[in-house]
């Protein structure tokens, strides 16, 4: 089976993240692995062990991408594809036009099964998957927590609202977005990261008609304070004792 | 385009409460722009509940009965309600943002070529145009969002948002109508949705709540929030990284994807903020955070912060609560 994974790279996660001319300021930032996307790739890796095949990883960006490519072929997928896009395009923050981006790579590789992790950790509006199977014309489902493939077409388990599970059965080609936590994430092993030096990254140009869904980002600021948050500064030991204090005497809950 | 159209979500469980927070949403929206609110509710046997969304102020209700509805799935969902979008041709469409809401709704709206706005918080007017907001990177940051598309153009907004207006039959007639769906375009086949075991812990009964987040690092070290929750009678709960890596059972983590909770007492501690998890404890009474990224979102929402390393903060605080009521 031959499997195309979309991965996203985002700002690391314990990178402080600043608003800058209507945009961040990328130039502050370090650049991870979506961690959804990572669990996606998981899962991938597992079909082909268990069913053979081919994984392919594919994101969309600037040249930055590459490092979370080089990181997906380290942990053993076997070719990877670049979408070239730039300036606002690159940032991901509409759906569609990531979506359309990503279709570049689908269209051109054909594989039975797309995985994307179900969000991203940048913007979070868990569509990617979705509307790239729509402009695919796929059928697809989400929140995925297990995978069973199967001749022409594939079992997932979804996870539902509070605690409540459900099986459903797609004909492939499919795309699937995957929960975090499917199952336990590998690391690159040294000889994979050897290997990975040698494997492909293909360059693609975007399909012509790739253009955003009607979504503009008109400003970036710091979230509104929900609360008045006191602050309590001093030594851990100062802090232990007036957050007690204030516990106990100002909040009433000890 | 004029209008406003709200998606309802009801299910063999009945309502989904979030549903009446989004018409809530809805009919907010069409007071601030003076357009009308149709709400719809879609399946098999959903008459009798459509009548319920009649009375919070929708002008019109429309239920779309079909067998092939009487489960969900994506591809049905889609087929019954893109002829009635494309009918009605309204501003806006409004969802409540449930997983079942985020399976098709961005599907729905590619198809008219627009990006959904997921998770919307709220909007503001400027200048007669609404401008949505929603958080961004882990909610670090808050963004506002202008559409620049024609209507259709579709919001989900997230759970809490708005005050969830009352169900009640009301005065508005109810129109049934039958989507024309051909069962065989329906590629998902699902199976009857089931519960893995039994919740073994409900954190919503507990009084106080400590939860642990990334910031613990690793597995041993959960023995500290243990201790922490023993000295301030707490139960034990987590974020979902940590029930990802198999830490602690999933029956303890809190958020969207987990329970619900609204102690006296919520303690986080080493949780960053995320929206996933600030939806399922921003309720409860006093909240505490430790972290040491003075930026992390969950300071937004505390009552009293500590900004510092959690391993010398935490037992400093287990030390302080056993020498003060041993006093």
């Amino acid at each position: 089976m031959k499997v195309l994974v979309a991965i996203k790279q985002v700002p690391a996660r314990d990178v402080p993240v600043e608003p800058a001319d209507g945009w961040i300021r990328e130039s502050a930032l370090s650049w991870e692995m979506n961690e959804p996307d990572a669990y996606a790739l998981e899962a991938a890796l597992r079909i082909r062990e268990a069913a053979g095949g081919e994984v392919i990883a594919a994101s969309a960006g600037p040249d930055r991408v590459h490092s979370v490519l080089r990181e997906a072929l380290a942990k053993g997928a076997d070719r990877a594809i670049h979408v070239e896009a730039q300036g606002e395009a690159a940032r991901g923050l509409d759906p569609v036009l990531n979506a359309a981006l990503l279709e570049a790579a689908v269209r051109e590789e054909q594989p039975d099964l797309v995985l994307a992790g179900l969000q991203s950790d940048d913007t979070g509006a868990g569509q990617t998957g979705v509307v790239l199977a729509a402009r695919l014309g796929w059928p697809h489902a989400t929140l995925v927590v297990a995978i069973e493939p199967a001749e022409g077409q594939v079992r997932v388990k979804r996870e539902l609202e509070a605690g409540w599970f459900q099986y459903t059965t797609l004909p492939l080609p499919a795309v699937l977005t995957v929960q975090s936590g499917i199952s336990r994430l590998r690391y690159a092993t040294l000889m994979g990261i050897k290997r990975a030096k040698t494997k492909e990254i293909r360059r693609l140009a975007p399909l012509p008609a790739a253009a955003s869904g009607g979504l503009r980002l008109a400003g970036l600021a710091a979230p509104r304070r929900a609360r008045q948050t006191q602050f309590l500064e001093g030594s851990p030991a100062e802090q232990a004792a007036k957050l007690v204090e204030k516990l106990r005497f100002e909040a009433r809950v000890l | 385009m004029s209008g406003i159209l709200a998606i309802l979500e009801y299910g063999p469980a009945g309502w989904h409460k979030m549903s009446f927070e989004a018409l809530a949403g809805a009919l907010e929206l069409g007071q601030a722009t003076g357009a009308g609110v149709t709400a719809c509710v879609l399946g098999h046997g959903v008459a009798a509940a459509a009548a319920e969304a009649a009375a919070p102020g929708a002008a019109a209700v429309v239920a779309l009965e079909h067998e092939a509805l009487a489960a969900y799935t994506a591809d049905g969902y889609i087929l019954a309600l893109e002829p009635l979008i494309g009918e009605l041709q309204p501003e806006w469409v409004v969802l409540p943002h449930t997983y079942q809401t985020r399976d098709f709704a961005p599907a729905l709206a590619a198809r008219f070529g627009r990006s959904l706005m997921a998770d919307c918080t709220g909007f503001s007017l400027e200048g007669g145009t609404p401008f949505f907001e929603r958080q961004l990177f882990q909610g670090k940051l808050s963004g506002r969002f202008v559409f620049e598309t024609p209507g259709p153009n579709f919001v989900s907004f997230q759970a809490g948002a708005f005050r969830a207006a009352r169900p009640a039959a009301g005065a508005t007639p109810v129109t049934v109508r039958r989507p024309e769906i051909d069962p065989a375009q329906i590629r998902q086949k699902p199976e009857a949705p089931f519960r893995e075991a039994a919740q073994a812990v409900d954190l919503s009964a507990a009084e106080r709540i400590v939860a642990v987040g990334r910031g613990i690092q690793e597995e041993g070290n959960l023995e500290l929030a243990r201790q922490l929750a023993a000295a301030l009678g707490a139960e034990l709960a987590a974020s979902r990284p940590i029930c990802d890596n198999g830490w602690l059972p999933m029956d303890r983590q809190v958020g969207s994807s987990g329970q619900t909770v609204a102690p006296k007492l919520y303690l986080a501690l080493g949780i960053s903020g995320a929206i996933q998890h600030v939806v399922g404890m921003k309720g409860s009474g006093c909240i505490v955070a430790i972290n040491r990224d003075p930026q992390a979102p969950i300071f937004e929402i505390a009552d009293y912060a500590i900004v510092g390393d959690l391993f010398e903060v935490a037992p400093a605080l287990i030390e302080e609560l056993q020498r003060s009521s041993g006093a």
